[in-house]
Parts: structure tokens; sequence; C-alpha cells
């Protein structure tokens, strides 16, 4: 098992980064999985972080890419909850990567 | 899926606990991954499969982690039809109101909460299910 390096302590991660314990993340856990993500974290990155963060507080799931965009344009409207607009925040995939930046597990119903 | 017709009826048959087997929250999982293909998705809850639905659940203790809240989000993806057998409460000492509410947003009516549990008793449960294309039971 390996970690990221947060200020000096390891914060594990399974083979594909998601982290092992939700409880650990931070901000700064954020910050470090971006960028091992290549993703330079702006305000934009950070409203559809937070949202994923909201939604499994609610619902104990990190949802799919369709749900996630449908959630996203009923709170923030069409601009926001835009596909594109979020494949171009996270080229990966907006569901799987920004879930990895936000302490979640992959998402349920991700194929 | 463009042509109508090749949706089809996909039914989740659930009967046992919540807790101390694996089936509620594999059956939860399938769910949510068929939820993807955009089929016209069902699910029911009979026997002790009328517990996954308690409101006020508490894993501590079940050596297993909390998932009730999930059920809660199956409106999201457009799963609406969350049967329950009118006789299993009854046996067990339940009615609806120790269910959670769960409910779905339909967008044909501005986005109006509606409840997606349906109280149905042993032979209208019947019929739904000789009506499905597929069955799956956990």
């Amino acid at each position: 098992m390996t970690g990221y390096d947060v200020n000096g302590s390891v914060v594990e991660h399974d083979e594909e980064g998601y982290l092992t314990d939700i409880g650990q993340w931070t901000k700064d856990v954020a910050d470090i999985i971006a960028k091992a993500e290549n993703i330079d974290m702006t305000d934009e990155h950070w409203v559809v972080v937070n949202f994923l963060r909201d939604y499994y507080d609610e619902y104990q799931i990190a949802p799919a890419v369709r749900i996630l965009v449908k959630e996203m344009t009923k709170k923030y409207g069409k601009e926001k909850g835009d596909q594109k607009a979020l494949y171009a925040l996270f080229p990966y995939g907006p569901a799987k990567q920004a879930c990895k930046i936000a302490g979640l597990p992959k998402p349920t119903g991700c194929i | 899926m463009s042509d109508e017709q090749q949706k089809k009826k996909f039914f989740y048959l659930n009967r046992k606990a919540p807790y101390g087997t694996i089936y509620a929250l594999e059956s939860l999982e399938v769910v949510l991954i068929g939820a993807a293909f955009e089929q016209d998705v069902s699910l029911a809850f009979v026997d002790d499969g009328v517990f996954q639905l308690m409101d006020n659940q508490d894993a501590a203790g079940t050596g297993m982690k909390g998932f009730s809240k999930i059920y809660r989000a199956l409106g999201d993806y457009e799963v609406r039809k969350l049967y329950v057998e009118k006789e299993s409460l009854e046996t067990r000492g339940l009615s609806v109101e120790d269910l959670m509410p769960i409910t779905y947003e339909d967008e044909d009516e501005d986005y109006a909460e509606k409840p997606s549990i349906i109280l149905v008793d042993k032979s209208e449960l019947a019929k739904i299910i000789a009506d499905q294309d597929v069955v799956m039971s956990f």
C-alpha cells in the first residue's frame, strides 16, 4: 500500500489512488492528489469537489457522471452543469478524477 | 437508448434484512450500475427485506457500514418504483410510517417531489412480477 506525502506524513491510498480512509481527507490532501493528477485546483474545481463531498455526506455514495451533470445543473445552472465543462476541468472523467481529489471512493455505477 | 421498444423491465426483489449478509448492499450496487442503462427499473421489498427501508437505522454494532441513505439517492438515478409488500410489513408489526421517506423529482411537474414507495399486497405484487422482463432476487 502506498500513500500521498502530506507535509511529511503518509496518507494511504489504494492501487488507483483513491484514499483508503475518507476520514483522512483535508484540503491539503486534495491539493496533493490534484497535483498527482496534473490538475491545478481553481475555484471551479473546488465547486465540483465540494459538491461531491456534500452529495456523499447526504447519500453515502459518489454519483456517476450522468447524475453529477444533472444535479450540478439543478444547483448551479447549465453553465456549470455541463458535461464538456466538467471534462475540461477533469480530463480523466469528472466523477472519477474529482471523486479521487474529494477523497471519496470510486463512483458507483461508473463503467 | 433511442428505441423505446428496446427498453426492458428490470425488477429487483429484496427479501433479506439489511445487515448480517451482503445481499441488500449488493442488490443496491447492481441497481445503481444497472440504472446507467436507462431501463425501466423497479424494486420490491418483501419478507425481512422491508427492514432495508426502515427509518433511522443505526448500523453501529452490526460490524457493517450503514448504507440506508443510499436508497434516498435512487430518485436521482431515475429509480422511482419501490414496491413494499403490505403483508410483510404487517407480519413484522410495521407500517409505512416506520419507513424512511424516499422521493423522486418529477421533471414533468416542475420537479415536484413525489413518493417512490408504493404499498402493494401479495396479489398485486404477483401481477407486477409477472409483467417484468428480468427479475433478480436478492
